[in-house]
């Protein structure tokens, strides 16, 4: 570990807290206030590098089937490169109550936001890959200022939103075993060092497993959890998918829809970033680490983004100051490779599959929206099926992969209504 | 086919190999500013292209690696491009001096390139040069593959194996011979074994050293996911082994370059992304060459490493050279990359003990209706030519005897 050390140093990129604070001693529970500041140096740099971008030849088919586009891709990178800017971010992420605290050697960077309301509930919200605390901003004045929002002060929310290990403003593990299992457990005692005896956590993407193994764990305090990526698909219709066989014949229509559209979406290659990063995360990363197009390139082939039309469409939600930031994030933290680390550490374990996150096991009570927009929406019989303790069953017609980002008040309304079983029992 | 052809559209143009010096020197330029990640989290390769690896690579790419040495060597050669099919296609084409030579063409894989073939050219042309007699003679045409090294890239999707090797019978064709054979391994293997399958009566027989020969049983009970079948020999159940291990953990950069080329903008924008990205392409080969980064003499030198690899670079194919794994995916085959393809002609079988898998000799027969040799020999990994020449120069030379 030592050996290590130096080489983590020099890799590591330099923001203030970071340089100035020492790291503290694994024991040490204290919580440090923590502010953004990236050098203007690393700002430079990375619009120097996007400006010297080295393209490669256009695809050879009329749409995104081979990957994200030449010409939308070189129309982004130009905005990012003389258009966007960071520091506006940057002051919207340093408007906001942020700390680290050091736990089992690695430290976690978070967002802490406590609502002015009495006796709000505490959330903990666990972003995904290739997302980050970025994706949460929007969902943080409607839960913790709900009177604000259309809701009531019963409504309130105290929220803590961390980066994950490798993630964003939070350390880089320099051994392995930040597994989602790891990881549930760090959570738990990060909301006991906050003093939370009462809360709920909330999940899509690894966030989801993530939130399902601190139930499973029952970590202590936590009533109960929301996620937005179900572990939901049966083992037969897994199966079925893997060895490319029909469905099974008892599915309904319903069913029998979700099954293609998982079939879909394993042959368009959707998930071959799952497949790679998982496999060999080190590979990928030096590209991606050393090319922010290259980085853009790899994050825009997440499902979640097949419909993004790169800012041109008004009507999506998602702008392109919105993707840049979270993609900048990465660049910025140096966090393409060990994001992409957590696969490698969950070992293959399928989102979706409830033997592989023993869903069974879950006795505390489980909410779950499905976001109509979402490429992923098994219907509420997997549901069941899956997490016998399942509490709230709800579908909405908007919202995608990244509903938290994408649509914040409807997804704080979601919240609002999974949880309200835990109020009012101090 | 040449009837209707315009004599133009026909021509074989010569073509003069030439490398700006101002993109060797951003090369050297962006491997010195290269943006690290920090090193894995275990100390063996189980994450993928190890960090020290890469940074003695970087270092040596960086300072003294020397392109012009590895472009000096290509503009000695003779190259020439002709257009078919729509696609200009390099090739090397280098004539023996003696009479009756055997004409032969090579053909190279991912991550290889005409720079994987160079070490053959001597031993095949120039046989009394090289420990062999005047009857041993080849006359060698080594192309560039579509959308690889100075081929052109492909504007349109379509070239996929079987319209490379029909572009590659239609060469030969137009080089004027009238009976050749063919050698390949990684894509080479696929396009020979698919010429195998065409079977032009020009094409007396192939020469592979990249195999497809796994049995269909075999296929169905590792795509089931269970143990390996009960009765295989030694040969066979270290075959499955190779193969468990490949499918398991090696496929995910083909996976990768199969569904979402255009993906991996960072491989042109990235000199480092694209080593790491080329020396992971198989596990045993990636042993080697931390062997040889780490000063142990064998098959490749760094320069050899880095000739391939600049070559990419410069030629900016990364994403052109991957789409061939998209072409692949486009057309329903009806298994995996290794599964036997049913070539009737004369084949000759060339084995590396350290390759993706040793092909056994009894799948090898099943596989080869008409095997005429095979050897397995000591040592070597995945680039056959470019690590092991004098192996392959003598299978070559031993196999095609009759032919001549």
């Amino acid at each position: 570990m030592n050996r290590v050390w130096p080489l983590l140093l020099l890799a590591l990129p330099c923001y203030s807290q970071m340089t100035q604070v020492p790291t503290p001693p694994a024991t040490n529970t204290s919580i440090v206030p923590f502010h953004v500041q990236i050098p203007q140096a690393q700002i430079d740099d990375l619009r120097r590098r996007l400006a010297a971008t080295r393209w490669p030849d256009k695809e050879t088919v009329a749409d995104a089937s081979q990957g994200a586009q030449l010409a939308r891709m070189q129309e982004l990178v130009r905005y990012w490169g003389t258009g966007y800017d960071w520091r506006k971010a940057e002051a919207k992420l340093n408007a906001l109550p942020q700390f680290t605290t050091n736990i089992d050697g690695v430290d976690i960077h978070f967002i802490h936001v406590k609502s002015k309301e009495k006796n709000a509930l505490p959330l903990i919200v666990t972003h995904g890959w290739p997302g980050s605390v970025i994706e949460q901003l929007k969902i943080i004045d409607p839960l913790t200022n709900p009177t604000a929002h259309g809701g009531s002060a019963a409504d309130a929310f105290d929220v803590v939103i961390p980066s994950l290990p490798g993630y964003g403003f939070s350390g880089h593990p320099s051994g392995p075993g930040w597994d989602p299992t790891h990881i549930a457990r760090a959570w738990g005692e990060l909301m006991n060092r906050l003093g939370y005896t009462r809360y709920v956590a909330q999940g899509g993407d690894w966030g989801s497993p993530i939130s399902s193994e601190m139930a499973r764990q029952k970590v202590a305090g936590l009533l109960g959890i929301h996620i937005n990526l179900p572990a939901a698909v049966p083992p037969e219709v897994s199966a079925a998918l893997a060895r490319g066989l029909p469905p099974p014949d008892e599915l309904s229509e319903k069913e029998r829809a979700a099954f293609e559209t998982s079939k879909a979406i394993g042959k368009t290659g959707a998930l071959t970033y799952f497949a790679m990063m998982t496999a060999r995360p080190q590979a990928v990363g030096y590209g991606v680490t050393d090319s922010p197009a290259g980085l853009a390139g790899w994050i825009l082939v997440h499902p979640g983004f097949a419909k993004w039309a790169y800012g041109a469409e008004p009507a999506q939600p998602l702008t392109k100051d919105d993707v840049l930031d979270d993609i900048t994030l990465y660049w910025l933290t140096n966090t393409a490779t060990s994001s992409a680390r957590l696969y490698w550490e969950n070992g293959g374990r399928g989102a979706t599959s409830p033997t592989a996150w023993k869903t069974s096991e879950i006795s505390l009570p489980v909410a779950i929206t499905i976001f109509g927009e979402d490429a992923y929406r098994p219907p509420e019989t997997w549901a069941r099926r899956a997490y016998p303790s399942l509490a709230y069953f709800h579908e909405v017609a908007k919202g995608g992969h990244f509903a938290a980002w994408e649509q914040p008040e409807l997804f704080a309304s979601e919240l609002r209504a999974a949880f309200k079983q835990f109020r009012g029992q101090q | 086919m040449t009837q209707t052809a315009t004599a133009q559209q026909t021509d074989i143009r010569p073509f003069r190999v030439n490398f700006s010096a101002a993109d060797v020197a951003d090369l050297r330029r962006r491997v010195k500013a290269t943006k690290w990640p920090e090193r894995e989290t275990v100390n063996d390769a189980s994450q993928g292209v190890q960090f020290s690896t890469t940074q003695k690579l970087a270092n040596y790419w960086a300072t003294d690696y020397d392109w012009s040495k590895c472009e000096a060597k290509l503009k000695a050669l003779p190259h020439f491009i002709t257009e078919i099919d729509g696609l200009d296609i390099h090739f090397i084409h280098v004539k023996s001096k003696h009479p009756n030579a055997l004409p032969i063409i090579v053909t190279h894989g991912w991550p290889g390139s005409v720079i994987e073939q160079l070490k053959i050219i001597g031993p095949l042309t120039d046989p009394t040069a090289y420990g062999g007699s005047a009857s041993d003679a080849f006359d060698i045409v080594i192309p560039s593959l579509p959308g690889y090294g100075f081929t052109a890239k492909t504007k349109a999707p379509g070239w996929d194996v079987p319209r490379i090797s029909r572009a590659w019978i239609t060469l030969m064709k137009r080089l004027g011979y009238t009976r050749f054979v063919a050698q390949g391994g990684d894509w080479g293997n696929a396009i020979s074994e698919v010429m195998g399958l065409i079977a032009p009566s020009e094409l007396l027989a192939i020469s592979t050293n990249m195999p497809a020969t796994v049995p269909a049983e075999i296929s169905a009970a590792m795509a089931a996911g269970g143990p390996p079948p009960a009765g295989l020999t030694p040969d066979e159940l270290n075959a499955w082994k190779q193969l468990d291990f490949f499918y398991k953990k090696g496929l995910g950069y083909a996976n990768e370059m199969g569904l979402r080329p255009q993906t991996l903008y960072a491989l042109a924008d990235s000199p480092v992304g694209l080593a790491a990205w080329i020396l992971d392409h198989d596990s045993q080969s990636y042993d080697l060459i931390v062997r040889v980064f780490d000063g142990v003499p064998e098959g490749l030198t760094r320069d050899d490493i880095l000739d391939n690899i600049t070559f990419y670079w410069l030629t900016n194919t990364a994403v052109s050279s991957a789409r061939l794994y998209w072409e692949a995916r486009q057309t329903p085959s009806k298994g995996g990359f290794f599964d036997v393809r049913g070539v009737k002609i004369p084949v000759s079988v060339t084995v590396f003990p350290n390759e993706i898998y040793a092909a056994p000799e009894t799948w090898a027969k099943r596989a080869y209706s008409n095997l005429i040799y095979f050897k397995r020999h000591d040592k070597g990994t995945h680039f056959a030519a470019w690590e092991q020449p004098a192996y392959l120069t003598a299978d070559l030379r031993e196999s095609f005897r009759s032919f001549r």
